[in-house]
């Protein structure tokens, strides 16, 4: 663990394909030795079980230090979400191209909720 | 419940002196827990602030690097699978920090450059540019987001320790301060109860030899009345033993 934290974590990103050529573009993406990504495309043919498989593994990989996710893809697997609770990885959902991203169904602001008067939420 | 509900001590000055300094101590510990939540909660607020501020900005780069992105794919064509199949090493990693706040150590994420750009040849037929824009864009995106998991992390750990810290809080307020208290009347009430008790005892005492004394006077004073005047035998009286062996 140690070691993995003085070569520096790497960003994780699950979405469509056009986040993730932009991020991968942006240099965060990485084949590891098992010739395995830290991106991982979602189309309208992924299934659901593969989100939900794909995510929890990089849960586990120690290598990871955030997950960028999209949003509509998270709504997906929000129970897995929701369910981790640890403060690293941090799990960041991004608004995708063709969804706008709503506030009110991030897991963190919904916590925030309760917290703070609507009008904080424009 | 709320009466016996108290420490189990032999009520003695000794356990009255230690469970008023243990009293000392649990509120001395509330205050100071009481102004850790405090700071921690005033830190979770600007966190809370800053992350919504964040989230808003973050929605406006994300828009910008979609759109060009998308110009850059106008340009260029199909650039999605040479960019996808070409991917080695991360030039783009992040570092995690600890940082303290009351001795929470919260982590923060840090974004560097970690060895060139993979994706340097990409769009040198046309669209060079504007990949090179999208690229930008998506670095300025990736700070930010940089930026916003390590305020989520520190959320997240803040919210838990807050909440253990509120705990804490509270059960000393409302259970152990409460238990002690109780203790110490306890301890009061019985060792008062024993000083009435030994003073009635003295009292008894006291009662007691007077009666014994008057029975005696009682006694010398009839005797004195039948004509004996002999006193009872002081050592001081010059007195000489009989001789017992020689004489």
């Amino acid at each position: 663990m140690a070691i993995a934290a003085a070569r520096g974590k790497l960003i994780a990103v699950i979405g469509d394909e056009d986040t993730c050529i932009g991020f991968v573009l942006g240099g965060v993406g990485e084949m590891n030795k098992n010739r395995n990504p830290n991106f991982m495309v979602v189309d309208k043919n992924t299934s659901i079980g593969e989100i939900e498989e794909t995510f929890r593994g990089y849960l586990k990989r120690d290598d990871i230090g955030i997950i960028l996710i999209n949003q509509n893809v998270a709504e997906m697997i929000r129970h897995v979400i929701d369910s981790h609770d640890l403060p690293i990885p941090a799990v960041l959902e991004i608004p995708s191209k063709d969804s706008p991203y709503d506030p009110s169904k991030d897991s963190i602001l919904r916590r925030a909720k309760g917290m703070f008067s609507a009008e904080d939420f424009r | 419940m709320s009466e016996k509900d108290r420490l189990n001590v032999f009520p003695s000055r000794m356990s009255l002196a230690i469970m008023k300094a243990r009293l000392k101590g649990a509120q001395k510990g509330h205050s100071l827990l009481k102004k850790k939540a405090d700071a921690l909660t005033l830190r979770f607020r600007s966190i809370l602030r800053n992350i919504i501020e964040t989230k808003t900005e973050v929605g406006e780069v994300m828009k910008q690097a979609q759109f060009s992105l998308a110009e850059a794919k106008f340009t260029c064509g199909d650039i999605s699978h040479v960019i996808l199949q070409n991917v080695t090493k991360a030039s783009v990693k992040v570092k995690s920090k600890k940082e303290n706040v009351v001795g929470v150590s919260l982590p923060l994420f840090e974004p560097y450059q970690d060895g060139g750009d993979t994706y340097e040849l990409t769009g040198l037929a046309r669209g060079g540019q504007q990949i090179d824009k999208a690229k930008k864009s998506y670095g300025r995106a990736i700070t930010l987001l940089v930026e916003l998991a390590s305020l989520q992390t520190s959320f997240i750990t803040l919210d838990e320790v807050i909440k253990v810290t509120n705990r804490r809080v509270n059960a000393i307020e409302h259970v152990i301060i409460p238990r002690l208290e109780r203790t110490l009347v306890y301890i009061v009430s019985e060792l008062d109860e024993r000083d009435r008790e030994e003073f009635y005892r003295l009292k008894k005492v006291q009662e007691k030899k007077k009666k014994i004394r008057a029975a005696e006077e009682l006694l010398k004073k009839k005797r004195q009345e039948a004509g004996d005047h002999s006193e009872a035998a002081s050592i001081f009286d010059n007195f000489k033993d009989p001789e017992i062996l020689f004489d």
